[in-house]
């Protein structure tokens, strides 16, 4: 599959080829792609000099990463330890069922990616659920389908 | 020169060896899995745990094939606690890879047949030998550890072949569950696909592994 | 402007002084992660519209997190020559009528939290008055800050500043004596003379090693090797644990500051922030207050003219608690995966790329400023006789005042608990209270008169850890809390070595059985028998601390674990399988909201008549337990 490098090379560059910002480069090379291209990470490990096993090593051993394309809105639901004992899991259950996908997974329409996430730090507001930017808290199974009609 | 005690001996050892190759030195056994005197050493197994004591009293559990010799340190290879958890990391170990023969013979070995888990069908048991052999000896680094946790593999980049192999074999000569072979003229783990080779250097590599040759030497 | 003198930060400051407090009226709005995510964002910006429509003369400010997160969005008013007044649970609607004096007098009484006669300049030994006096213009309708349980036992220094100041103006941050400290430090201070005012103040690391500071520094002074490193471990992954974010949102120029201070100790001149990916706000602020760090001469080349340099980069994680364990952190600044390495030849000695490197927590950085301003006799006056100082803790969980807190090392449990939290929402049981995280353990209600330091809580089987307080009521399952660590760590784990990796599996594996009623005879031995190879074998931190939330539970909780294993029943109600859900005839109306809720259409009944549960169908979803207002339905 075809994909501009060039967007790459700016990313790349943004960072000044700096080797201790590999996870920033991936972080903005995926936001640019909605995941990480094949041949964007091979670019990285031409430019950063890298071997490519070491750049596909670490694009799979972080959470943040995703080989795949992904949904165009992203819902995190906290399962920290706060949120979890306010009932953080049966949110998580809610939404598999309504979406029809395990946490880590998009829907077919592409319209969602259904992960979870320990601990945003939001913990007053337990259970929380972050939708793209958007936080929202004090939720319950209820609530938070209805949250999900305002994401096209 | 470094004077340290073994399981009450008293041996001495060069500044910068580590207590593995201290006792191996003098004969003194100590299990090993993930390690090897031609690479790197990882400490993932943690089979050559061994209870140390340092000159000032301070005790604890460290892989011998990485903690440095120390002037005075006083080492048990085989004490009670150091039994018990070699038993606990071969329950493991069979537990995740029951087929494989060295797995089953080194358990045998410390009395364990039967794991109290679940068996799963593993070969590999994430030593990190093949990757490491691939980075430091033919330097192709074509092959990494990939995923994390129970999820971590050995795999070629986006589980294609691996490109930048160059089919020495060593990989499979070092693997110790044989988890990686060359079969039907492929370097395979698995299901995942390394590099097919010639007839003549299936026989080439195959020549090599016979005569038991040393992990091929680096370039 | 580049600062070089004493002069040159006063000029400063004076501009600080100004922006802090204002002739005109100011309103400032609480805008840390707490404070966005209920809604501050759209009050700030609200009372933004209505102050330049109306132009009317006020100031409108943002601030970092008060640590009242319970009561968020936090708006306060500082008007001149009264007392500083602190709104609740704020909306746009509300926030815009307190811009009229008279209508925000009137409604202090019900929409008012706390309030402030006057605040600390910690840094200065200085208290600022609002009021020259008490007659006449306090409103005792509402306590004041220190009269609140909330806040009456805490001590700031980490905080200091947290709520007080709008951490996007450095301004504000030198008003409060600010950089006067590294100017001393730099103009008038050997780093041999730091390295031991840091070691007498007897600062312990605040991430959950808990390592002797200033011991630490000297040792990467004196480790062989250039260049050397200072790391700030802001991979804050302990769930339910924000102390650092909080920090980094509402400070971030105490941790730079600290960090200076601490390269100069050690001679480094290369510094690296390790901020988690799932802080943007904290990236955010960190990246503003540097630049305006450099801009002033206070960070990189020459620094306040003293020849110095330090530059700070900031890298981003990308989603793996490990990376919080130093050598893993290390790894990925080196491009590789988050992998830990035995430590036998510590990351003082070899770290980053092999070289001397100083790694501190967030909250550890923090400290530095104030000890070196106030003095170590100052710091170790506070807390008890092996921790000393303070400890920011983030008190969650079911706990009525759910917040920041920073208290003196030495209060115990019971205080925090029930004065400081306010005790347990709904009247509900006190159970137990979580502390450090993974790593950490449950502390039953029989030990919560222990005072909160280091070695007490390592001495009942738990940790301090990163500061991280979950406290639990009576509906919670400890055999599912220890669980959902082990869940929690399987997906953390890096998965190099065999105890850590296949330990942790085996030890999910029975816990899954154990609730759902598969448990057997033996279970808990074998969990502890797990619990042994990690805690003599694994590899890092992560795994030989890993059995601790389930040894914990199993020594305080052992009855739960055998109701589990032995009844095949849940006494709290809450492993699902092992619960069965029906509807109480005497107590439904027939209002027919659990029918809706209920996605496998488990509930049948007519309208305003008691409806029933058809067990077969129901998938312990707990939706019509959610949902219905006459606790109609029974869980057991």
């Amino acid at each position: 599959m075809e994909i501009d490098t060039s967007k790459v090379d700016e990313v790349i560059d943004s960072f000044s080829g700096d080797l201790s910002q590999l996870i920033g480069i991936l972080q903005d090379i995926q936001a640019n792609f909605n995941y990480l291209p094949r041949e964007a990470l091979v670019r990285v490990s031409e430019r950063l000099e890298i071997p490519i096993s070491q750049v596909f090593g670490v694009a799979t051993f972080f959470k943040a990463f995703s080989l795949k394309p992904r949904g165009r809105h992203q819902i995190n639901v906290c399962l920290g330890t706060a949120c979890h004992v306010r009932g953080g899991a049966r949110i998580l259950g809610k939404l598999e069922r309504d979406l029809k996908v395990e946490a880590g997974g998009t829907t077919e329409d592409f319209r969602f990616t259904l992960e979870s996430v320990r601990c945003l730090g939001c913990c007053s507001l337990g259970p929380v659920v972050v939708i793209d930017n958007d936080t929202y808290g004090r939720l319950n199974q209820e609530r938070v389908t209805k949250l999900l009609d305002q994401y096209e | 020169m470094i004077t340290l005690t073994i399981d009450g001996r008293e041996i001495g050892a060069q500044e910068g060896w580590t207590v593995l190759k201290a006792a191996q030195n003098v004969g003194i056994e100590i299990p090993t899995l993930c390690h090897h005197e031609a690479l790197s050493a990882s400490g993932a197994c943690r089979l050559c745990s061994v209870e140390v004591t340092t000159k000032r009293g301070r005790n604890r559990v460290v892989a011998s094939c990485l903690y440095p010799v120390e002037e005075g340190l006083n080492v048990q290879t085989n004490s009670e606690k150091i039994k018990r958890l070699r038993k606990g990391l071969m329950e493991l170990l069979l537990a995740r890879c029951p087929s494989s023969e060295k797995i089953r013979d080194m358990a045998r070995h410390m009395g364990i047949t039967e794991p109290r888990f679940r068996l799963e069908g593993e070969e590999c048991i994430l030593c990190g030998l093949c990757v490491r052999v691939c980075q430091e000896i033919s330097e192709a680094r074509a092959i990494s550890a990939v995923n994390r946790g129970t999820k971590k593999e050995i795999a070629a980049p986006f589980y294609d072949l691996a490109e930048t192999c160059i089919g020495c074999g060593g990989c499979a000569y070092v693997c110790p569950t044989g988890a990686i072979r060359i079969e039907d003229n492929k370097i395979r783990l698995g299901d995942k696909i390394f590099k097919e080779l010639s007839p003549e250097e299936v026989k080439k590599v195959e020549e090599k592994l016979e005569a038991k040759e040393r992990v091929p030497e680096k370039g | 402007m580049k600062i070089k003198t004493t002069e040159d930060l006063d000029e400063l400051k004076k501009e600080g002084l100004k922006c802090l407090y204002p002739d005109n009226p100011k309103i400032t709005v609480g805008m840390a992660t707490c404070g966005i995510a209920t809604g501050a964002r759209k009050v700030f910006d609200a009372l933004v519209e209505e102050v330049e429509k109306r132009k009317l003369d006020v100031v409108v400010s943002q601030t970092g997190c008060i640590g009242f997160c319970q009561r968020e969005p936090l708006i306060d008013i500082l008007r001149r020559g009264r007392e500083r007044i602190y709104y609740k649970e704020m909306t746009p609607e509300k926030a815009v009528r307190l811009l009229d004096e008279s209508m925000a007098a009137k409604a202090t009484v019900d929409w008012g939290l706390f309030r402030m006669d006057g605040e600390e300049n910690l840094i200065e030994n200085e208290t600022i008055r609002y009021v020259e006096s008490h007659y006449g213009v306090g409103d005792n309708s509402i306590p004041l800050y220190k009269e609140l349980p909330f806040f009456e036992k805490q001590v700031k220094i980490a905080l200091r500043n947290c709520g007080f100041i709008d951490p996007g103006r450095i301004e504000e941050y030198v008003a409060k004596g600010g950089y006067y400290v590294l100017l001393k430090v730099l103009t008038e201070m050997k780093p041999e003379e730091v390295i031991e005012e840091v070691k007498r103040s007897g600062l312990r690391g605040r991430g959950g090693g808990g390592f002797p500071t200033g011991v630490k520094w000297e040792s990467c002074r004196n480790a062989a090797g250039e260049p050397k490193y200072i790391i700030c471990n802001a991979d804050e992954g302990d769930p339910g644990a924000y102390m650092d974010r909080s920090v980094l949102e509402g400070d971030p120029h105490t941790v730079i500051e600290g960090m200076i201070i601490g390269a100069y100790a050690i001679g480094a001149h290369e510094g690296f922030i390790y901020v988690r990916n799932e802080y943007p706000l904290a990236i955010q602020k960190l990246k503003i207050a540097l630049t305006q760090a450099e801009q002033y001469g206070l960070l990189g080349e020459d620094i306040l003219g003293t020849g110095f340099h330090f530059t700070i980069k900031i890298n981003r994680g990308g989603g793996a608690f490990v990376c919080g364990e130093s050598t893993a952190l290390m790894a990925s600044l080196e491009g590789k995966v988050g992998e830990p390495r035995a430590k036998y030849i510590h990351t003082i000695e070899r770290g980053l790329w092999d070289r001397p490197s100083n790694l501190n927590n967030v909250e550890t950085w923090a400290n530095v400023p104030p000890i070196m301003a106030r003095g170590a006799d100052w710091f170790s006056s506070i807390g008890t006789e092996n921790s000393k100082g303070t400890k920011v803790f983030s008190l969650v969980g079911n706990i009525n005042n759910t917040g920041l807190v920073e208290i003196p090392m030495g209060v115990s449990l019971r205080e925090i608990i029930y004065d400081i939290g306010g005790g347990i929402p709904g009247g509900k049981m006190f159970k137990a209270v979580q502390t450090g995280g993974p790593s950490g353990g449950c502390i039953p209600e029989q030990l919560i008169d222990l005072p909160v330091d280091f070695d007490r809580l390592t001495g009942v089987g738990s940790m301090m850890g990163s500061g991280g307080m979950i406290v639990m009521d009576e509906n919670t399952c400890m055999v599912d809390v220890a669980k959902y660590f082990v869940d929690f760590l399987q997906e953390e784990s890096c998965g190099k070595c065999v105890p850590c990796r296949e330990g942790i599996k085996r030890m999910h594996e029975i816990l899954e059985d154990i609730t759902t009623g598969n448990g057997k005879e033996g279970d808990i031995e074998l969990l502890e028998e797990i619990g042994f190879i990690l805690k003599e074998g694994a590899l890092c931190a992560l795994g030989s601390t890993a059995a601790n939330p389930v040894l914990s539970t199993i020594n305080y909780f052992r009855q739960e674990y055998d109701a589990h294993i032995k009844a095949k029943s849940c006494p709290a109600g809450v492993c699902s399988e092992l619960v069965t859900y029906s509807i109480d005839p005497e107590k439904c109306t027939g209002c027919g909201r659990c029918v809706k809720a209920c996605p496998a259409e488990a509930i049948v009944g007519e309208k305003k008549q008691p409806h029933s549960l058809a067990v077969e169908k129901c998938i312990k979803c707990a939706s019509c337990f959610e949902v219905c207002k006459f606790d109609a339905v029974i869980r057991q």
